[in-house]
């Protein structure tokens, strides 16, 4: 038993970090808000360079052949940095997905190019009709009855769906279901549905524990320079306990977000209540700490000027992505009550 | 990162789950609030004390098992699962102990740490004062030195189980001329010398083991000072981390109460009763919470046993667990309807269990060991560096 991550995973962290820092400013954020496709290929380019694309990728098929566990590192940095690329869909997603399909051609033909940053792959959720990165995805997973296709983007007709947030990038899609495009169907599609939706879903809450770090960083920040009546007012209980009350939430989601990676990383028995529990806990807390963080920039926090709505908008829209907080609740109360997962499957001493 | 035990922690739980399921008391204690429960209690942590299981992190030299933390978190689990009494000595094993094996002389440890185990010693804090409570600087009660003795006077107030402690441990002014933090020793005090009166007070729980303390002239050996004196502000800062951050409430108590809680929810849908529908969403998130709590624990025990410490993070868990602890308890009143308000053996109240007790006692968790409100300036101040001034 060893609750940590390894020095390799946390100098893994830095280094993303560290990149994003330089590499990805908010006005860099702001400023593909402006552009036709919101993406950047040359950014696309020396994420792969650093690896971040085919960080799970099979060492095989050119990757870095990690699990879970570093990814989710990797992930707090991107909602940190608040970077709105296809790092989810194809990275934490396809990837696994395309890699477990048991589709040998499939594998050979994309892991290489997503590992040398020259595919981007996107993947529709079960719990909604949106399909991120569709746009600008060059292969789309999707379902068709009991069966999930593999579909060149050049198939598949493509409706661009404006977001809250200008960074997200959605679209509905349809396409014509051809048997050669077929990697599974029945209960195979369904297991790697339900595995696409716990990898999207722990992807997604690593992110909005990112923004939360950010929120809580930004709201420091600011209360320690605005003054009223002549002092920060940082200084104000009132203030103070807003932002420490985020940072607790913080602390838990991490914990209950640690866990579900390694749930997902070893496929315990466990994985899909576990991962529940982690965007619910991070959901909840990024979204505290949205709420808490406009409330101590005041007016300013309301402009569209000020940098917080841009994670402020992430932390609304992360927590519709791959399942809302009230499926995922749904999730763990079957999981609890009505025992749709073994008791003993779950809770983190066994109960037997 | 590996969330599995080894086969030698899994014998060790084996091990604690057989003695516990054989030696845990057949009959529910007396409340260790009342005299007679005290000492019923006492008489389990002899018993616990004898089978090697009473404090099982501590160096077997001080009556401990000497095994880690993590097996500390294992044996935590199977207390609970076995329904054992509460620590009757908890202030003693869980606060002042660790402080003891921390900053002790050789012989303080001697002297203090195998009758703390064996709970033939039980102490209570005396901490705060009738106007150092959340201001915990502004202490006034004095221990000013005369030859080999301190000469305490003063007083002491909400020491738990001080009614019935044998000993206690508090802070005093040694410098009568110092100000807030500084000039404080801290020192250990036997509640029987003369010049101390102890008055019980009477809790929110109808009990009367709380209780205020009063000094007048009583003299103390002045190698009962723990730590270096005029540093006693240092010392209980070290306690205070152990209190809120890992030994006072390990996640175990939590997920026990979480477990009857989804138990009660599930109970009372199948007896028919109506049950609000938004209490399913919330016996799922305090189960959530409780399970927080723990991967939380294992994680700082992780971090602990790779060398790191505690600090300021201990407020957060504070906060988490007495908020949580009071959710579940409120929770399962709700569950409980009309009976919620009748006391266990009353005619009409069937099996309420202990939630109504439950709840009285979690009602003190945000104001105990400094209040959430303290906790949440602490960790603006220290965790994230707002201004103080």
């Amino acid at each position: 038993m060893e609750f940590n991550f390894t020095e390799d995973q946390r100098l893994l962290q830095e280094t993303v970090r560290d990149f994003l820092t330089g590499e990805c400013p908010v006005e860099f954020v702001r400023a593909q808000w402006e552009t036709e496709t919101g993406r950047s290929p040359e950014f696309w380019a020396k994420l792969a360079e650093i690896g971040v694309p085919g960080l799970l990728v099979p060492e095989e098929h050119g990757g870095l052949g990690m699990n879970e566990i570093d990814l989710v590192l990797v992930m707090v940095e991107i909602g940190r940095a608040a970077l709105a690329e296809a790092v989810v869909p194809t990275a934490a997603v396809a990837v696994p997905l395309i890699r477990d399909c048991g589709n040998e051609a499939l594998a050979s033909e994309w892991l290489p190019k997503i590992a040398e940053g020259e595919a981007i792959v996107a993947v529709a959720q079960p719990s909604s009709p949106l399909v991120p990165e569709a746009e600008v995805a060059d292969l789309l997973i999707l379902r068709s009855g009991d069966g999930l296709y593999a579909v060149p983007a050049a198939e598949a007709r493509i409706t661009p769906q404006r977001s809250n947030d200008p960074s997200q990038k959605l679209a509905t899609v349809e396409f014509d279901a051809k048997a050669d495009q077929l990697i599974a169907s029945g209960d195979e599609a369904d297991r790697l549905e339900t595995a696409a939706l716990d990898r999207g879903a722990l992807a997604a809450a690593a992110q909005q524990l990112g923004a939360c770090h950010q929120l809580i960083q930004m709201s420091v920040e600011y209360t320690t320079e605005r003054k009223q009546f002549g002092v920060p007012i940082g200084t104000f209980q009132a203030v103070k306990h807003h932002v420490a009350n985020v940072r607790v939430a913080l602390e838990y989601a991490h914990s209950h977000v640690e866990r579900a990676a390694h749930s997902v990383a070893h496929d315990t028995a466990s994985r899909s209540v576990d991962v529940s529990m982690a965007k619910i806990a991070a959901g909840e807390a990024a979204l505290l700490g949205s709420s808490n963080s406009l409330q101590v920039h005041g007016a300013l926090g309301y402009t569209w000027e000020q940098d917080l709505h841009v994670w402020m908008r992430r932390a609304w829209t992360l927590d519709l992505a791959w399942g809302e907080t009230a499926w995922h609740r749904e999730r763990v109360a079957g999981a609890l009550f009505e025992d749709t997962l073994p008791a003993e499957n779950f809770g983190f001493s066994p109960l037997t | 990162m590996d969330l599995n035990y080894t086969p030698e922690q899994e014998a060790f739980r084996k091990e604690a789950r057989s003695w516990l399921e054989a030696n845990a008391p057949k009959e529910k204690l007396a409340s260790f609030d009342s005299k007679e429960g005290f000492e019923q209690h006492r008489e389990w942590e002899k018993k616990l004390h004898a089978g090697g299981f009473a404090m099982v992190p501590w160096p077997v030299e001080y009556g401990g098992r000497g095994a880690n933390l993590l097996e500390w978190l294992i044996f935590e689990e199977e207390y609970y699962r076995a329904g054992c009494p509460g620590r009757v000595n908890q202030n003693g094993i869980f606060l002042l102990g660790p402080t003891i094996m921390e900053v002790g002389t050789p012989e303080q440890k001697a002297r203090f740490l195998p009758k703390m185990a064996s709970s033939e010693e039980v102490w209570a804090q005396g901490w705060s004062e009738p106007n150092a409570g959340s201001d915990m600087a502004n202490i006034q009660a004095t221990a000013i030195k005369d030859g080999d003795h301190f000469v305490i006077n003063g007083q002491k107030t909400w020491a738990s189980r001080g009614a019935f402690a044998h000993w206690l441990f508090g802070m005093f002014r040694s410098d009568p001329d110092s100000k807030r933090h500084n000039g404080l020793t801290f020192i250990l005090v036997p509640l029987d010398t003369p010049g101390i009166t102890v008055r019980p007070i009477e809790k929110l729980n109808n009990k009367k083991a709380f209780a205020e303390v009063f000094f007048d002239d009583a003299r103390v050996p002045i190698t009962n000072q723990l730590g270096d004196e005029g540093k006693g502000w240092d010392v209980a800062m070290a306690t205070a981390g152990f209190e809120r951050g890992l030994m006072l409430r390990s996640p175990a108590r939590f997920q026990d109460t979480a477990r009857k809680l989804v138990n009660l929810y599930k109970e009372t849908v199948a007896s028919g009763a109506y049950v609000a529908p938004e209490l399913r969403r919330t016996v799922a998130q305090c189960w959530m919470d409780a399970e927080a709590y723990t991967l939380n624990t294992y994680q700082t025990v992780s971090r602990l046993l790779a060398g790191g410490k505690i600090g300021a993070e201990a407020s957060l868990n504070k906060i988490f667990w007495s908020e949580l602890d009071t959710k579940m308890h409120e929770t399962a009143l709700k569950l409980l309807g009309y009976r919620a308000e009748l006391l266990p053996g009353s005619p009409a109240a069937g099996d309420v269990g202990e939630w109504l007790d439950g709840y009285i006692f979690a009602l003190a968790g945000p104001i105990y060991a400094g209040t959430n409100e303290i906790q949440r300036n602490i960790i603006a101040e220290r965790l994230l560096g707002m201004p103080r001034k």
